[in-house]
């Protein structure tokens, strides 16, 4: 107990004019929890005290997720240990979790669409409750008392009749039957609508006046800044610091959040002799009717464009958009010079303007069919005669010249994309997406999954097709990947570009400056 | 890493024969072969009856027609699809024909608008599943259903006798090329056939991209609603053509026909290779389920067996061999 207590005490008068509550309820120490090679949680320590409303901030994969799931019992860590109250604690299912008073909203959705809101909120009690049958009139009675502290909800309603916001907020309400004293809220605004967030604040605000600890997780620093007492930052795997938020500035955040050195993973930049005037793609107040607004860019010959932005603002949808895979885009596309009229993503790939995935055994690849069917997959009719017969020999010979170039690791050609590693699979995605010479290949997520060999392989793909005048455009959730493969990086903000970083102004600090506070100006 | 870099080595050259002999012996038409030739074998010293000519000319007439189907359903399954209606679309395709005919109708003429209005029908379905969006299973349950009443319907639940059919059009169903019949060379001129387009067409590859992974597919600009209500169309179509056929070997149009026809062919097709999922599965794979399928019954009656055993032991059978092969693909995946 004393050894635990002590940091705390020492902590407090440290922190004068700060003497409030200082019983921690949850203590974290020395953590660590690894996914086969990748070390998630490298020996983390985390204090939550009572009553507080206690941020995390840090970059995807930093590890507040696993650490989340790890406290709620959904994930069991490799070591370290978990105080709650003092008391050494084993959490080793959600139930558990339950049990000792912890709650989670999290960021995905997780409701039964087709029963009603009352059914949903009372879901953990009706698990433990002994009686056999269900007093459905007790439970909606219940739910309405919960539900009217947060808007306007029917409880008779069946989950699948409402808006997302409308389900996020019987997430929440759901954890709020819990008789819990810490509260996890993973992303809860993303899905909420302004009004609906200020009310979900008021509660949090409530809830902390009676002594429940928050935990509150969220990319949006404004949130963090106007609702938070303390802020808690992770990066790759490792904690960082914690500091109460009153005595710090958004910069300092964001300046722990990141601080990683580029190292030498990376293929050289664009060469001055390289820049040119030429524009290939040439994007004009493109607008989607709720993903995004007047989009405008241009990507030049011979660069590598960036995209940024949070999981989210819509970085994805605006180059679908583009090549038409969904959507109902208005506005002006030119490609090297010529106005584009696409209708479907079949008109876009003739165009010769492509997509990569970002969920590659999603939607990116087949994976139990043959390297050198899925390299062929875009275009059939070029390995095939004109009767439509696909000649063997042709569909191997293409899928060997694009896996030589690429230096695809394989056996047979005609073994199943999935006997590959995932680096490899992501190869003959782009060997897929070359097959058609393309003038144009928006690459989302191009490394997701892929160990750092095959990575920085990848990037120096991309840079030689760039070099040769293929228009090259990436989306990354890793802003060292942007800042060290591309020329210039445009962040997009809900759905809008919020501004462009390039040269020495493309740090990791400005992007996400622009992806999580906006302008610049706006901060101070 | 080590292991990769030594891999790259091979590509280069062509493939080793040890190497091609293990891809044949990976093959699922391998194994059934193997279980096939294993049943002859026993079933040669155990009946005297059984390698005759007369017994396997009547095996394969057993199963040739319905092959048509099994192609048709095979197809329809690798796009990701299913068809419970064959059975009755079958048993329309007699029924309308056969009233045609009786009608006045030119039989080559009622068989055209009969094979045609069963094609209609796999618009049909194919319009519900791919721009309504309901699942195949539930599209084709409902006109498993209509088009049985349908038969029942236009027959009065009565077969319709149609001894008056010329000779030239029984000869379909009944006729020889020398020692070989005639349904036997339309059976194996559909298989190899569609063996062919499958394996080697852009058309017929896009069904294995779209059942494969849809999404991945409609990513690749493939029209996938397309190939969809293409394999739903098709599948039909081959039932009206074995439903002629039928008629022609019967000399009658019988409405109750080919109830219970949908789970031998699907049976066949799954044994063969095919996965309810899509993506995977060939005709000649296809073909040998219902080969084993039939040598199987066939094999029962000879011994004696009761009816009864035998539907138990043919679903037995189905959930050993697809066990086999969802254990097999777990270990190897």
């Amino acid at each position: 107990m004393k050894q635990i207590r002590q940091p705390v005490l020492f902590r407090k008068f440290e922190q004068i004019g700060l003497a409030m509550i200082d019983d921690v309820i949850l203590k974290i120490s020395n953590l660590t929890k690894s996914f086969g090679p990748v070390q998630a949680l490298k020996g983390v320590d985390f204090e939550l005290r009572k009553g507080e409303i206690h941020a995390l901030a840090g970059e995807n994969g930093a590890g507040k997720s696993t650490l989340m799931n790890i406290i709620d019992g959904i994930l069991q860590p490799d070591s370290g240990e978990i105080y709650l109250d003092g008391k050494q604690v084993v959490i080793s299912s959600p139930a558990v979790a339950q049990k000792l008073g912890i709650g989670f909203v999290h960021q995905e959705i997780a409701l039964c669409p087709d029963v009603t809101v009352a059914e949903n909120i009372f879901m953990a009690t009706t698990n433990l409750s002994r009686s056999f049958l269900m007093n459905y009139r007790a439970l909606e009675k219940k739910a309405a008392e919960v539900l009217g502290q947060l808007g306007d909800i029917d409880p008779a309603t069946l989950v699948r009749d409402l808006s997302i916001s409308h389900q996020q907020l019987v997430e929440i309400a759901k954890a709020l039957t819990l008789d819990c004293r810490v509260l996890i809220l993973d992303e809860p605004t993303a899905a909420l609508t302004e009004k609906e967030a200020q009310i979900l604040f008021k509660i949090m605000r409530r809830l902390a006046g009676k002594g429940i600890s928050i935990i509150y997780i969220s990319h949006r620093m404004v949130e963090i800044f106007d609702n938070c007492d303390r802020v808690s930052v992770f990066r790759d795997g490792n904690y960082i610091t914690t500091r109460n938020v009153a005595e710090i500035q958004p910069d300092d955040v964001v300046n722990a959040m990141v601080g990683r050195v580029i190292d030498e993973l990376y293929p050289r930049k664009q060469s001055e002799s390289e820049k040119t005037d030429g524009i290939i793609l040439d994007v004009r107040n493109l607008s989607e009717r709720t993903r995004f607004k007047d989009v405008t860019f241009e990507l030049r010959k011979g660069e590598i464009l960036g995209i940024a932005g949070l999981i989210g603002a819509g970085r994805s949808e605006i180059v679908k958009g583009i090549c038409r895979l969904e959507g109902d885009v208005t506005g002006e596309v030119t490609l090297n010079g010529r106005k584009l009229s696409l209708k479907t993503y079949r008109d876009s790939i003739a165009e010769g303007i492509v997509y990569l995935s970002e969920d590659r055994k999603g939607d990116g690849i087949f994976l139990d069919m043959s390297i050198a069917a899925n390299v062929s997959a875009l275009k059939l009719e070029q390995v095939a005669t004109p009767f439509g017969l696909i000649a063997g020999t042709r569909e191997e010979a293409q899928a060997e010249r694009l896996g030589k170039r690429l230096n695809l690791k394989y056996g047979s050609l005609s073994d199943p994309v999935s006997s590959l590693s995932g680096g490899n699979q992501q190869k003959v995605a782009i060997a897929k997406m070359l097959s058609v010479n393309p003038k144009l290949i928006f690459l989302d997520e191009p490394t997701r999954g892929v160990d750092v060999g095959a990575k920085a392989e990848i990037h120096r793909i991309l840079r030689n097709l760039a070099s040769s005048g293929v228009g090259i455009l990436v989306i990354s959730s890793e802003l060292p990947e942007l800042i060290g493969v591309c020329d210039r990086v445009l962040v997009v903000r809900e759905g809008r570009i919020s501004g462009e970083v390039t040269g020495a102004q493309m740090t990791e600090e400005n992007i996400m400056h622009l992806a999580s506070v906006g302008a610049k100006a706006t901060i101070h | 890493m080590e292991d990769a870099v030594s891999v790259t080595d091979a590509p280069n050259g062509k493939p080793a024969d040890v190497s091609f002999i293990r891809k044949l012996l990976r093959m699922r038409e391998t194994g059934l072969i193997a279980i096939i030739l294993v049943l002859f074998i026993v079933m040669s010293f155990a009946s005297p009856y059984f390698l005759t000519w007369v017994n396997m000319r009547a095996m394969v007439m057993a199963f040739a027609v319905e092959g048509i189907v099994v192609v048709g359903m095979t197809i329809l399954l690798i796009s990701g699809g299913i068809d419970l209606s064959v059975g009755s679309v079958t048993a329309l395709a007699m029924v309308i024909a056969g009233w045609l005919f009786l009608n006045g109708v030119d039989p080559w003429v009622a068989s055209a608008i009969s094979i045609a209005a069963c094609t209609a029908i796999g618009a049909f379905m194919g319009f519900f599943v791919t721009r309504v969006g309901l699942h195949h299973f539930i599209v084709s349950l409902a006109i498993m259903v209509i088009a049985r009443g349908a038969c029942l319907l236009g027959t009065g639940g009565r077969p319709l006798g149609l001894f008056t059919l010329p000779p030239e059009f029984k000869f379909i169903g009944q006729g020889s090329i020398g020692p070989i019949p005639v349904v036997i060379l339309i059976f194996l001129v559909v298989v190899i056939g569609f063996d062919f387009l499958l394996r080697r067409t852009t058309m017929f590859r896009k069904v294995f991209y779209t059942g494969s992974n849809e999404k991945a597919a409609a990513y690749s600009g493939i029209r996938t609603k397309r190939v969809v209500f293409f394999t739903t169309t098709l599948c039909s179509a081959l039932c009206g053509v074995a439903g002629i056929i039928y008629m022609a070997r019967f000399g009658s149009a019988q409405p109750t026909f080919g109830i219970g026809m949908e789970l031998n062919v699907i049976a066949a097709a799954v044994i063969g290779g095919a996965s309810l999922k899509g993506g995977s599965g060939t005709i000649f794979g296809a073909i040998l389920g219902a080969v084993l399928l039939s040598v199987v019954s066939s094999s029962l009656a000879l011994l004696d067996v009761s009816v009864y055993w035998q539907d138990i032991i043919r679903g037995s059978i189905l959930l050993t061999a697809v066990s086999i092969d969802h254990y097999l693909v777990k270990k190897r995946a």
